[in-house]
């Protein structure tokens, strides 16, 4: 692997190695650009990863101190939990689940679309669908999309089957396996799917895509490519021009570092990239890095999200196999008579017995509780996620009353659900009901959202420098050699899963960096 | 394994009395007391018959706890059924939770008292002991201290202790780690009979090679 002098401010710094900074690293690298990245998290592989739900766990999350508010039920069952993201290299590309939609045409314009909804802070992405769509096609080769390029889709387990004969018999059209990234025949060197069930737990076979066997080896292939595991950014530095310079962090040692560089791009999801600005406050930028429009931590979305879970006469052993191949894309759309904008998809979800104890009910107990227990081999499950609404109110500030192991604050995730989450909730729950009646369900249980797994919109994306963070190429408007490479940019959630979105932005990005490079522009 | 029984007799020590046949205590360097150094014993046996008692090395098993007393021990296993009552589990895992809270109990002074005062209350609204209580009662009493600081510390612990375990993934049918098996692509995964087919379109075959 190549070493880069810390004095040495040709390079791009990146902070964060997941899907966003991960990515951008290896298309910057590609392109002969010197990069370096900084990841917090320790370096693990296929053959570190558990097949064990806590342990793995300890092993992958990012566990650093953190406090919620607001009404959101996390608040009261995981109140320092908030999310339930990584701290690894690869990032949270260890952990998903490995779905990938695109974005839909009207989710990038969806203040134009929905219109101006009390206590939401609607706006439209800079970019259209049409403009993305070379990415998302770049994006779903790069990653070995399943129902796309010619690969298969996925075999459905008996979750699926579940999931499948319900939504068809109720009337739903879109149902099949998904637009998975995970191999269903052998492809980019890496095996096809043995249906674990362990994808949450890290791919001890590779056939899910993750950057941490995939971009960053082939970053380092190309020499002009440095990861540094255990090194947690601290504080991004600038000069009197207001341009950054540099990034101090914690190395493996626990000793502060100062990297310089020519251009810096933060990558450490939702949470930690807003947070991160804000800590780099200096007198230049007494509100945080980027942030003259105040909205560096606001419009946190974590996606409309809640399980159903059904029990059924006979057995389903819904933990056998792929955990997420399973989609009815119906209710993805934009009807607002149903009674709330924006739309949701239905995908299968199983949890092992130790999660289920965890999340089915946080802070149940007794018969009724165990009653699920022990029906878990006959339960079929599926996650609902769908598009929340931004709100200024819903956001990641600095906790001044609590430091983390660095001696900087940990941050607050505040969020109380906006009316029309609530509705799209409500809808959603009772269409998998419906959808496991219609499979011959006896009982069925609504398990409320769990850690956020999905976590967006903090530094977003803006035609106007007032209204966000940064601009239609992540790059921020206050400081043009400081850019956003994590799903932070996005402007609103839309109903999908957003790793798909983030690659692409990520291979975008990496072409005007260049571009800009070249013209010498930063 | 054999279990050491606390209620011992009291042969004369070292005197020869041909008429007993009673084995004679000799003088060891060792008390009684030191093969026993915690503060309390849980023990019992796996059921014969049953899945765990075929799946485990043997039908007792023992547990040493090293702060709460045997009583304390038995009390928390009692209010784990109440909070998560599972015919199928033993008591064996009921004693991990025992074993868990104990554990904490002895690293952490407030945490022992905690416990410990919340076992004591227990006791006292049962008017005796919580473990002779009625189901009904024990569940009553239970319900009646939900919202404390005991209760939330004993239900938070059961979420691990109770189902982070080899015996409960085996009761509740949950296999475990599946890697090293090979996954489910060759096992099952969608050996489902009891609902159709979904089409080749929804349902892709699993590519074999």
């Amino acid at each position: 692997m190549a070493t880069f002098d810390f004095s040495d401010d040709s390079v791009v710094l990146i902070i964060g190695s997941g899907a966003g900074g991960g990515t951008l690293a290896n298309e910057l690298c590609q392109k002969g650009i010197k990069v370096v990245v900084l990841e917090a998290g320790a370096m693990q592989s296929s053959a570190t990863f558990i097949n064990d739900e806590w342990k793995s766990f300890s092993q992958l999350a990012w566990l650093d101190k953190r406090t919620t508010s607001g009404t959101w039920r996390i608040a009261k069952d995981f109140a320092g939990l908030p999310t339930w993201i990584c701290k690894t290299v690869g990032g949270t590309t260890t952990h998903w689940a490995g779905a990938s939609l695109r974005l839909q045409d009207h989710e990038f314009r969806a203040r134009s679309v929905y219109g101006d909804l009390k206590g939401a802070n609607l706006l439209d992405w800079p970019i259209t669908l049409k403009e993305l769509e070379p990415y998302y096609a770049k994006a779903e080769y790069k990653m070995g999309v399943t129902r796309t390029n010619g690969i298969p889709g996925l075999p459905g387990n008996n979750n699926f089957k579940v999931l499948h004969a319900g939504a068809t018999r109720l009337g739903y059209k879109e149902v099949h396996t998904g637009n998975m990234a995970i191999n269903s025949q052998p492809r980019d060197d890496r095996g096809r799917c043995m249906q674990l069930g362990f994808c949450f737990q890290g791919c001890k076979s590779g056939a899910k895509w993750s950057t941490l066997y995939t971009e960053i080896p082939k970053a380092e292939a190309t020499g002009n490519f440095e990861i540094r595991p255990l090194s947690h950014a601290s504080r991004i530095e600038h000069n009197t021009s207001g341009k950054v310079t540099g990034v101090v962090y914690f190395d493996k040692d626990g000793k502060e570092q100062r990297q310089k560089a020519r251009i810096v791009c933060v990558a450490g999801n939702s949470i930690e990239t807003p947070r991160l600005l804000l800590l780099s406050a200096s007198n230049m930028f007494k509100d945080g890095l980027a942030n003259s429009s105040g909205q560096v931590g606001r419009n946190y979305m974590r996606h409309m999200t809640g399980t159903v879970y059904a029990a059924f006469k006979n057995p389903v052993h819904m933990y056998k196999g792929t955990t997420m191949a399973g989609i009815v894309r119906d209710e993805a759309g934009h009807k607002p008579s149903r009674g709330f904008v924006g739309g949701y998809e239905l995908e299968t979800l199983s949890l092992g017995i130790p999660f289920m104890a965890a999340f089915l009910n946080p802070g149940g107990w007794g018969s009724e509780f165990a009653w699920w227990m022990d029906h878990y081999t006959n339960l079929a499950g599926m996650w609902l996620v769908g598009e929340d609404m931004p709100r200024e109110t819903n956001r990641v500030t600095l906790n001044t009353d609590i430091k983390d192991q660095w001696g900087n604050y940990a941050p607050n995730v505040h969020f109380d659900d906006h009316e029309n989450d609530i509705a799209m909730r409500n809808h959603a729950f009772t269409q998998a009901e419906r959808i496991y009646q219609a499979a011959g369900s006896i009982r069925s249980f609504r398990t409320p959202p769990y850690p956020s797994t999905h976590n967006m919109g903090t530094s977003r994306m803006s035609a106007r420098a007032q209204d966000g963070v940064v601009n239609k190429w992540g790059q921020t408007h206050d400081i043009p050699n400081l850019f956003i490479s994590d799903g932070s940019q996005f402007t609103t959630g839309g109903a999908e899963n957003p790793t798909l979105t983030i690659v692409s932005l990520a291979i975008r990005q990496a072409d005007y960096i260049a571009r800009q490079m070249i013209e010498r522009a930063i | 394994m054999r279990v050491i029984s606390i209620a011992g007799q009291e042969p004369e020590p070292a005197s020869c009395n041909e008429e007993s046949g009673v084995v004679r205590k000799i003088s060891l360097p060792l008390a009684r007391r030191e093969f026993l150094k915690g503060s309390g014993l849980l023990f019992g046996s796996l059921a014969t018959g049953t899945l765990l008692a075929s799946l485990a090395p043997s039908n007792a098993w023992a547990l040493e706890l090293k702060k709460l007393s045997t009583a304390e021990g038995q009390t928390l296993m009692a209010m784990g059924r109440v909070l998560y009552p599972h015919k199928k589990l033993p008591n064996a895992v009921y004693a991990l939770l025992a074993k868990d809270l104990d554990a904490k109990a002895g690293s952490d002074a407030s945490a022992a008292t905690l416990l410990q005062e919340g076992i004591a209350g227990l006791d006292s609204l049962a008017g005796g002991a919580f473990v002779k209580a009625s189901a009904a009662k024990k569940e009553a009493i239970v319900r009646g201290v939900e919202g404390t600081a005991f209760f939330g510390a004993v239900r938070a612990q059961c979420v691990t202790s109770i189902y982070d375990n080899d015996m409960a993934f085996a009761v509740f049918g949950y296999p475990g780690s599946a890697w090293e098996k090979g996954g489910y692509i060759t096992r099952g995964f969608q050996d489902l009979k009891w609902l159709p087919t979904p089409s080749r379109d929804a349902s892709p075959a699993p590519y074999m090679g």
